[in-house]
């Protein structure tokens, strides 16, 4: 028996799913870049 | 290759190539997901959850690359001491894990509707976890010996190396053993895929490569620049200690 599902559903939430993921995790690994490398240019300030 | 054993070098290009890879990826992995969800035509047997293929497929490979590149920069790290290969292996380890992670939701999403379960214990989708496991025990492992201090970095890129064990035992995995799986559709030079999903499926792979590389890059630079601020405070405590 095949079951009525929607498969939209399934698409869309792997979509966003996937987008959000990526768009965090190069935000976030281009935030800490930054971050780090103005902590490293304040330590030679310093 | 060994003149990128410089880390001023190698800073140079990274700094010209992380921003390019990672707004040039971001937009044709855009594209080609726009061209999967609206674009390609429903497939005849498994109606519109194919489109889910334009997403699992890159995660699958990024995170079987990943590794096989972790693997890669392990050798390259016992036998030759390139001071980088460690970095670049440990700067891979996460965006890896996560890309093996959303190889394994993405198809417990697509398994649903095309065979009607969430998730079997066969031989790719078990090895598939695998993978991720060893990704999630490399990162503790890098991040006990970054602390531990450089010797220690022998034992990562051991695993690594180990680990690399596992990426043959999933590309075969379906072909091995009975799995609700399907074959490889694409093979070195051979595709079973039709162009209308090919070319969509290609483009995002290169998009999601491309920003794969961009968050290698930035983590590389992310953990040379915290080395050397560090460096810079214990010379200058070891200093002040001295005067």
């Amino acid at each position: 028996m095949r079951e009525g599902l929607d498969h939209w559903t399934f698409v869309i939430a792997a979509y966003a799913i996937g987008v959000a993921g990526t768009a965090l995790l190069a935000g976030w690994s281009w935030i800490a870049m930054r971050r780090a490398e103005a902590r490293r240019e304040r330590s030679r300030e310093q | 290759m060994h003149g990128f054993a410089n880390p001023a070098r190698f800073l140079r290009l990274a700094r010209l190539l992380t921003a390019p890879l990672l707004l040039g990826g971001a937009l044709i992995a855009l594209a080609a997901l726009a061209w999967g969800l609206l674009g390609a035509p429903a497939e005849r047997l498994q109606g519109d959850s194919v489109r889910i293929l334009f997403i699992h497929v890159p995660a699958a490979w990024l995170g079987m690359g990943g590794w096989s590149a972790i693997a890669a920069a392990s050798l390259v790290e016992l036998v030759w001491r390139h001071p980088l290969a460690g970095i670049g292996a440990r700067a891979i380890a996460l965006p890896g894990a996560f890309f093996a992670l959303l190889c394994l939701v993405t198809g417990s999403l697509w398994g649903r509707p095309a065979w009607g379960t969430w998730w079997v214990w066969d031989g790719r989708l078990t090895s598939m976890l695998v993978l991720f496991f060893l990704y999630c025990a490399y990162v503790a492992l890098a991040d006990a010996a970054s602390r531990d201090g450089e010797g220690n970095s022998r034992i990562p890129a051991i695993f690594g190396l180990v680990g690399a064990v596992n990426i043959p035992v999933i590309h075969y995995s379906v072909l091995w053993w009975n799995s609700l799986h399907q074959p490889p559709s694409i093979t070195m030079g051979q595709s079973q895929m039709a162009p209308a999903f090919l070319w969509g499926l290609l483009a995002a792979t290169l998009g999601f490569s491309l920003l794969f590389g961009g968050i290698v890059l930035a983590r590389m630079r992310t953990i040379l620049a915290h080395a050397q601020a560090e460096a810079r405070l214990r010379r200058r405590a070891m200093e002040a200690g001295d005067a």
